[in-house]
């Protein structure tokens, strides 16, 4: 996060307004919790260090890594319509745990994690592999294809569901819901921040990918290599991301279509802001959807769906990025 | 050098290049001519190692383009595509700045910086550094191209039709600085369009027709008409001005 730290007032402003909405996250909810009352009664300190802080730094996790994610999606398929988790990402990883279960009921969390990032990895490449041949003059054929390929897999992730008799159990996957975080059961979401810092770490590599195949031979990039490394970074953000707080829409296109919009591709920029704008975003909508019908809750599923809708298509109808 | 030994190329089914043997010493502007479809890009782009060779062999300075690691090679040979079809929100500094990749693998060095500045502006684009490469027209974007491949700085630099999208002022600019290079001792192929360029500027032309090597030898020896002729399959006037071969392409 240095270059946030080191920019400018911009920078400052997006850190304070993340802080902000941390701490609205921190204090709203159906139970009333105030710095007053903490002080003085431990069961207002449990509620706040086993629900209302891991549920907070889920939220940040996940929209920052979820963003984060998006950003490297749109570079490997040189598309901005992408995201991780309609394109197929997140389905294929509830199928992953959804085939774990069945297969072998008794695994362990790390282990269903792994089912789910390996799926997630599959159905990325393919995802990445189709991309790069359909005509780059038709940018729109990507996410129609990301939409129908993700419907497809969503498809079979029900019918086996149904079948099988755990479509509750798979529901939970699909949508992205943040009451249900506890303490001992988001910690894996580090693990999604640390795949953003891998993604940072690899900032400029990645972003010779996003000149070609071609031009990424000529400067000597390992093409393949990076695009593996990307697609990890892409399967392992979703696999997580659904697998302890379910399929969260939108995080993935919006956040990086806004920040390249105002700094550009070039990921070495672009990757702390779009984990700033990620967080944002999704905590913003997560404290939302517990004002909108207080004390009851609307999932962060939901809110950002609508949210999210009607960015995108502020994005693609608003007013074109000033000539910088 | 460049050595490229009985090279062939099949894609589809149709035969691109046909057992193509040539070899081209160390310095020097070498022009690649040839009607559509004659194989320059893919000639171009098999010593490039961008697609696999299938059958003959290529070196670079001694090296086997498709046995030498990508890293080597990216600091000895630097190429340009034809349409690489970036339109980024990439500033033009940064894309320029990628051309120093095999050299500092991402982090620019001051010394990275410096020639990256001074490439900026001998392609007259210090004035647009900040903008996206999106928002430019398509001569500028070719030229911030160009700029990123010659900021690699490698001795050997293949350009395929670098004039398109440019002007007559920034092609004639471009011709004299790879003239200007050339003479300093690099080694550099283009592909080009119009004969008249690659007359007056290079040292030798190297003309294709369906994959095959038809011509090769100085501007003197290739304009004339039976040669482009037998090159481009028609009959065009070619006179001298000033002491240079001139061909009447057009007329």
């Amino acid at each position: 996060m240095r270059a946030v730290s080191r920019a400018s007032p911009a920078g400052l402003a997006g850190v304070a307004l993340l802080l902000a909405l941390a701490a609205a996250s921190l204090f709203v909810g159906a139970g009333h919790l105030s710095l007053a009352r903490l002080t003085q009664d431990p069961a207002a300190w449990t509620l706040f260090a086993a629900s209302r802080l891991p549920r907070t730094l889920a939220a940040v996790l996940a929209g920052a890594g979820l963003a984060v994610a998006g950003l490297v999606m749109q570079t490997l398929a040189r598309n901005r319509f992408v995201e991780p988790m309609t394109a197929g990402g997140g389905q294929s990883a509830a199928l992953g745990v959804l085939a774990v279960t069945l297969l072998w009921p008794a695994a362990s969390l790390p282990m269903k994690m792994a089912a789910a990032s390996a799926a997630a990895l599959a159905a990325s490449s393919l995802f990445v592999a189709v991309a790069q041949r359909l005509p780059p003059t038709q940018p729109l054929l990507v996410p129609l294809f990301g939409l129908a390929y993700g419907a497809v897999l969503g498809s079979a992730l029900t019918f086996l569901a149904w079948r099988t008799d755990l479509l509750q159990y798979v529901e939970v996957w699909i949508n992205g819901d943040f009451s249900g975080v506890l303490r001992g059961r988001y910690e894996l979401l580090w693990l999604a921040a640390a795949a953003t810092g891998l993604a940072w770490w690899a900032a400029d590599r990645l972003t010779v990918l996003s000149l070609g195949r071609d031009a990424s031979v000529g400067l000597g990039l390992d093409y393949a290599a990076m695009m593996r490394l990307g697609l990890v970074i892409v399967s392992v953000v979703s696999a997580i991301t659904v697998t302890t707080v379910g399929m969260i829409p939108f995080v993935g296109l919006v956040a990086p279509n806004l920040v390249t919009r105002l700094v550009g591709d070039h990921l070495r920029r672009a990757t702390p802001w779009a984990a700033l704008a990620g967080a944002c975003l999704t905590l913003g909508c997560d404290v939302l959807g517990r004002l909108l019908r207080h004390p009851y809750e609307a999932p962060v599923g939901t809110v950002l769906g609508v949210v999210g809708a009607a960015a995108f298509l502020w994005l693609l109808f608003g007013p074109r990025p000033a000539r910088a | 050098m460049i050595r490229i030994e009985n090279v062939s190329l099949t894609r589809g089914g149709a035969r691109i290049l046909h057992d193509v043997s040539l070899t081209l010493p160390k310095g020097g502007l070498t022009a690649l001519i040839g009607p559509n479809g004659a194989g320059k890009s893919s000639l171009l782009s098999l010593i490039a190692r961008l697609q696999p060779l299938q059958t003959g062999r290529i070196s670079v300075e001694g090296l086997p383009v498709d046995a030498t690691p990508g890293r080597v090679l990216a600091r000895t040979l630097a190429v340009l595509r034809q349409d690489p079809g970036v339109a980024s929100r990439l500033r033009v500094r940064e894309l320029v700045g990628f051309g120093r990749f095999p050299h500092s693998r991402g982090r620019l060095t001051p010394e990275d910086d410096a020639v990256v500045a001074a490439t900026l502006d001998q392609f007259d684009l210090t004035p647009l550094k900040e903008r996206f490469v999106e928002t430019l027209s398509g001569g500028q974007r070719q030229r911030a191209l160009i700029a990123m491949t010659v900021a690699q700085a490698t001795d050997y630099l293949l350009l395929d039709e670098p004039l398109n999208n440019l002007d007559m002022r920034y092609a004639r600019d471009l011709m004299r600085r790879l003239r200007a290079r050339a003479d300093a001792g690099r080694t550099i192929v283009a592909v080009l369009h119009d004969v008249n360029q690659a007359a007056a500027y290079a040292d030798r032309i190297v003309a294709l027709r369906d994959g095959r090597l038809v011509a090769m030898g100085a501007p003197a020896e290739i304009m004339t008409p039976e040669t482009l002729d037998a090159v481009f399959g028609y009959r065009m006037r070619v006179v001298e001005v000033d002491g240079r071969p001139m061909a009447l392409h057009h007329l």
